[in-house]
């Protein structure tokens, strides 16, 4: 049994982004839901399965148990996934699979956090001090952007990518930004203004960093034959495949080659399509560097390339591919494990022509990948307007 | 004691006793498979290379090479504020297998990937031998 064209996405809405402090991360999940649910014209009681994963400023023991109670929903699929930024995708998965094979028939994937304003400094930087092996990563005190440095290293090295290559990245990113009413940080930036941001950890400097933001987004899932008798025009699941290599760095058998190569082959061979017949893209942006590393394991460079492919313009607004249309979580927003959310989303807005002067001019197919721990686990997504059966 | 000036001491267990045994008598161990001869680090109850349960505790060269690193310039909490600018490298050890690591240099512009390095001992005051590496003069 295959997945593709087997199920379509009837609803999609993100919440208000950025620092969001009149609502609290479980508010903001529930309010994804409830836009999500208007988006696609369906009522609450129609809803049959819950995925989600948990938020870190508002956790429960279990969290989509928690949303159904909140919500007064009881779905007869209920699910917490927990794969950090890859959740959104490996979610979808679960959720396109509980269809397919008859568990359930309308799902809601819902996410949401507040890690702007619902954690205090303290928790903050404990949550920090609380990623990598606890025994012979922690006490060397790594951060975040440390570990995701140790990979630009290596492919610095490797392939003779440059900072300013970094650097275009995040300027692309912002570029994107620059024309969604709705991302966080908006204001130009240049090269020289990525350089010449503080070092954080070498070579990555703040603005090769993304955000920390408020914010959330749902997704209502159904099978391909219900999918027309919605308001919106369905967007369908075409491809889908998963590659998971570590949970810590320094366990990584490769630091400049990581899972997405097979999570990317295996839906390409779902979807019967390659990059070439992809129109744009959504990759996950946590640190610059993993965006050059996911364009060449994604197929879309020939690997070390992606430093230039990315300077040459290719991802910016009216590129060869472009990357990340609403500003990706270096400006739009980043919420945490909900990250990659947006970058559906967008997705799904793009598909139907809904992104306003954002709106790429061929909308056809997408990929979206999303990508958990430290290039630890990975998910790529293919979508497209027509269900191909 | 506040909590954010609390280094982010290592939860011994029964699997890593040893270990963390040994690197109070500052020797750096590593397991061996005696079945294939694979040496591996984290610990584990078998071997990745071929399955086997047949693990030995050996003591590593303590000569390895940077395999990456980066300079952490915004440290990860209060208690590790003064060590500001550190290096964290991931450091391949002569017998094979890598480790995360802090490289101890005078200068932190000098590391360089490839570099050799040896390993050496930090005693925390909380009871607990951290192994670090140094440049390694070849």
């Amino acid at each position: 049994m295959t997945l593709r064209g087997k199920t379509a996405i009837i609803g999609a809405a993100d919440t208000e982004v950025g620092v969001i402090k009149h609502m609290g991360a479980t508010q903001l999940c529930v309010d994804a839901i409830l836009r999500a649910l208007a988006d696609a014209g369906i009522d609450k009681g129609s809803v049959d399965g819950l995925v989600t994963c948990n938020s870190m400023a508002e956790p429960y023991m279990y969290h989509a148990e928690a949303i159904a109670e909140y919500l007064q929903i009881f779905p007869r699929y209920c699910v917490s996934v927990g794969a950090g930024g890859g959740t959104t995708f490996t979610a979808l998965h679960q959720a396109a699979s509980a269809i397919a094979s008859g568990i359930c028939h309308t799902v809601v994937i819902a996410m949401a956090d507040s890690l702007r304003s619902g954690l205090s400094r303290e928790r903050a930087l404990a949550m920090q001090s609380s990623t990598g092996h606890a025994q012979f990563e922690r006490p060397y005190g790594a951060t975040v952007p440390a570990y995701y440095a140790l990979i630009a290293q290596a492919h610095m090295h490797q392939f003779g990518t440059t900072s300013e290559q970094l650097a275009a990245v995040a300027v692309s990113a912002r570029k994107h930004a620059e024309r969604n009413p709705a991302a966080q940080m908006r204001t130009p930036i240049t090269i020289e203004d990525v350089l010449n941001s503080r070092l954080i950890a070498d070579p990555l400097h703040l603005l090769d960093c993304s955000l920390v933001s408020d914010g959330g987004a749902a997704v209502i899932m159904t099978s391909s034959e219900r999918a027309r008798d919605f308001r919106q025009p369905p967007v369908y699941l075409l491809g889908v495949g998963e590659g998971h290599n570590h949970e810590h760095i320094s366990q990584a058998q490769n630091l400049t080659t990581s899972a997405a190569v097979e999570s990317g082959q295996r839906a390409y061979k779902m979807a019967g399509v390659g990059p070439r017949d992809i129109d744009f893209a959504g990759i996950y942006d946590c640190f610059t560097p993993v965006v050059l590393i996911e364009l060449e394991d994604l197929g879309f460079c020939l690997k070390g390339e992606g430093g230039a492919f990315v300077a040459a313009g290719n991802i910016e607004p009216g590129g060869l591919l472009p990357v990340n249309t609403h500003g990706g979580l270096l400006s739009h927003c980043h919420s945490g494990n909900p990250g990659s959310m947006f970058a559906l989303t967008e997705a799904i807005f793009q598909l139907r022509g809904q992104a306003n002067t954002r709106q790429v001019t061929k909308a056809d197919i997408a990929l979206v990948h999303g990508q958990g721990g430290i290039m630890s686990s990975h998910c790529t997504i293919i979508l497209g307007r027509e269900s191909g059966q | 004691m506040n909590e954010m000036l609390t280094r982010n001491i290592p939860p011994i267990t029964a699997e890593t006793a040893e270990y963390w045994a040994s690197c109070a008598r500052h020797e750096l161990q590593i397991q061996r498979c005696l079945e294939c001869g694979t040496c591996q680090f984290f610990p584990r109850i078998m071997c990745t290379a071929c399955s086997g349960k047949s693990l030995r505790w050996v003591r590593a060269s303590g000569r390895g090479q940077v395999k990456s690193f980066t300079i952490v310039r915004r440290a990860v909490s209060e208690a590790y504020a003064a060590e500001v600018p550190y290096v964290v490298a991931l450091v391949e050890l002569e017998e094979g297998p890598t480790m995360m690591s802090n490289v101890v240099v005078g200068n932190v512009d000098e590391i360089r990937i490839g570099m050799p390095l040896e390993v050496v001992f930090d005693d925390w005051p909380e009871g607990v031998s951290i192994p670090k590496f140094k440049p390694r003069m070849v």
